[in-house]
């Protein structure tokens, strides 16, 4: 027996395994790319950006990019109506957006994933009321419930950030909670029962694990739910506070310059295009090379 | 199926205490005060202040107001604004044609472009076109509205000049509401084909803003679900019998792989309402989403908790309705 198993070669780790399969995929790897050069510059913005983002450079307002008539290298993609740098800006509100998603994605993933867990656990009572509770929250429009939030909260990046985790709640709860009903009637769970296994070690130490590769690619997809909808509550003026230059504030004070000024709205919103749609290429290529059963055609 | 039916439809109430609750009692956690809001500067006067609290019935416990608002709700009054004074069924009414027009008229374009799209994208699987119409729909599908808004202005009206940047209609044409749709509207009032274009002209834009997710959404989901049944079975077996390849795919193919695609339309509701809230903003469309954006701003409660009351009202029997046609078409869902 044991000379049987020693012929074997080990299985390669995870990790090998997950980029064995995560390479071959195009559109993961290109997200991959955008959101680490995103992730480069929010984390050196001091040293890659050319200016400080709230520098005000009297008399040098609304100069355009580089490449059109007027523009200058001093200001490689022109000046802000108040004459601030418009890429510094945007650097550093890429540092902002990521952030800022990132305590989304912590805050509604550990609420989601704990609540979730809890009813698929349980079942019975506790499901019934967790499960009533997120058809409310999806009955209504996400942006609208984040709105009133917003506002409840009041203006700042912090309560923008509460008021989008709450929304994002519902989302997690429902795979978390599908998930552990499915791995409820797998030998293990019922092995470790026998052996004494308390609820909190089944939950949090048995099944958790088996749900990691889903709660990955939810992640990853409340990454770019949570850049949209902060950049939303900024853009409607319930979000980032104006000397932060935060992508959607940002978009909210160039409305009124689309005439004179049109990169001031154009730039902040290809930067929060591309990182949306890298983290959503990025989410395509987790789930394909971490779940083969959710391989989409 | 009745017992089905009835099942389907007393589940409803729980959901809908639920949002009535989360709507009223959200709304007066906000700070500010709404009677404080209509007063303005001139607030000052104490009493002033408490005749218009009583007035407005904000000076009762909590409990008895919610239950004020649920009797009132089951009796048909939706309560009335404290803004505009006018009834919130009025103000709904005159709001509403606005919306289901945008996202009717959306959800067309949507349709339109994204199911040939989808169908076009899984025949030639992996070719050029493929890649073309998935990285498209993807990066529609990633797309900020308000700033996809911003640029179709700065594209067809400050550029081109084609289209107007705010509203329903230009202010030269006086229109009555008959059916609230202007594109009907224009016709019955007899201005005839130089309104309608500038109905037509206004409506465009915001349209499209509102049309690109689902688009991208629907063009995706119909490429999948025609993959796989181009990979059926009865799909070779229809290609055995010597069936023209435009037959298998419209007729065999495409009816098939519909009624997952319809499904994810019939859900596309709720989505559709997000995208009204942003883009009514953008383009000043008088509309339900900017009704209720404003109505957040001025701190009026009846009409926020009655507005996020019908919102959801609708979204639920509209949820419900997809399962509904879900269930006829395939019994084996009416178990679940």
């Amino acid at each position: 027996m044991s000379n049987a198993t020693s012929k074997l070669s080990a299985p390669p780790s995870p990790l090998i395994e997950f980029w064995y399969h995560f390479k071959s995929h195009l559109g993961g790897l290109i997200g991959l790319v955008i959101i680490t050069f995103f992730l480069f510059l929010g984390l050196f913005a001091e040293v890659i950006a050319p200016y400080d983002p709230a520098q005000i450079f009297p008399g040098k307002a609304t100069l355009p990019p580089f490449f059109a008539q007027g523009g200058s290298m001093e200001f490689i993609l022109g000046t802000d109506d108040v004459g601030r740098d418009i890429l510094s800006r945007l650097i550093f509100g890429g540092r902002i957006s990521i952030v800022y998603s990132f305590l989304v994605v912590l805050l509604s993933g550990t609420i989601g994933t704990s609540l979730g867990l809890i009813a698929g656990y349980y079942g019975g009572a506790v499901d019934r009321m967790t499960m009533r509770l997120v058809d409310i929250m999806m009955s209504l429009p996400s942006i609208l419930l984040a709105i009133v939030v917003a506002s409840i909260l009041g203006p700042g990046l912090l309560n923008t950030v509460i008021a989008v985790s709450i929304v994002s709640i519902p989302h997690f709860i429902r795979l978390i909670r599908a998930q552990t009903m499915a791995e409820m009637k797998r030998p293990y769970v019922t092995a470790s029962k026998t052996f004494g296994a308390s609820s909190a070690r089944q939950m949090f130490i048995n099944i958790l694990p088996n749900c990691m590769a889903p709660l990955i690619v939810q992640a990853t997809i409340g990454f770019s739910n949570g850049i949209l909808d902060i950049a939303a509550l900024g853009f409607l003026g319930l979000g980032a506070k104006p000397p932060l230059s935060e992508w959607g504030t940002m978009l909210a004070d160039a409305r009124a310059y689309i005439e004179s000024a049109p990169w001031m709205v154009t730039l902040p919103g290809i930067c929060i295009l591309l990182v949306v749609l890298g983290f959503n290429l990025l989410g395509d290529g987790l789930r394909d090379a971490l779940d083969p059963r959710l391989k989409k055609s | 199926m009745i017992k089905f039916l009835a099942k389907k439809f007393f589940g409803l109430f729980p959901t809908l205490i639920g949002v009535s609750i989360l709507s009223f009692v959200l709304i007066r956690l906000a700070p500010g005060d709404p009677v404080m809001l209509m007063l303005g500067e001139r607030g000052a006067d104490p009493v002033v202040y408490e005749q218009m609290k009583k007035n407005l019935g904000l000076d009762k416990p909590l409990f008895i107001q919610y239950a004020i608002f649920i009797k009132n709700i089951s009796m048909g009054d939706l309560g009335k604004s404290i803004v505009s004074r006018r009834t919130v069924k009025e103000e709904f009414f005159d709001r509403f044609p606005a919306t289901f027009e945008l996202g009717f008229v959306a959800l067309l374009i949507a349709i339109i472009f994204g199911i040939p799209l989808g169908i076009i994208a899984a025949i030639k699987k992996n070719g050029p076109i493929d890649l073309m119409v998935m990285g498209v729909s993807l990066a529609g599908y990633s797309m900020p509205i308000f700033w996809w808004g911003l640029i179709l202005i700065l594209i067809f009206s400050v550029t081109l000049g084609i289209t107007p940047v705010a509203g329903r209609l230009s202010i030269m044409y006086d229109i009555d509401p008959i059916t609230g749709l202007m594109l009907i509207d224009t016709w019955l009032s007899g201005e005839g084909l130089e309104a309608f274009i500038d109905a037509v002209k206004h409506l465009m834009l915001p349209a499209i803003a509102m049309g690109t997710i689902p688009l991208a959404i629907i063009a995706r989901m119909t490429r999948s679900a025609m993959l796989e049944v181009l990979s059926e079975d009865y799909m070779r077996t229809a290609k055995a019998k010597g069936i023209s390849p435009k037959k298998i795919i419209y007729v065999h193919g495409l009816r098939n792989a519909l009624i997952p695609v319809v499904t994810v339309i019939g859900l596309m509701f709720g989505s559709i309402m997000t995208g009204a809230i942003l883009t009514e903003t953008i383009f000043s469309w008088p509309g339900i989403g900017k009704w209720m954006v404003s109505a957040v701003a001025a701190r009026d409660y009846p009409v926020i908790q009655s507005g996020i009351l019908i919102i959801a009202f609708m979204i639920i029997m509209i949820n419900m309705l997809v399962d509904l046609v879900y269930a006829v078409i395939n019994p084996k869902m009416r178990g679940q």
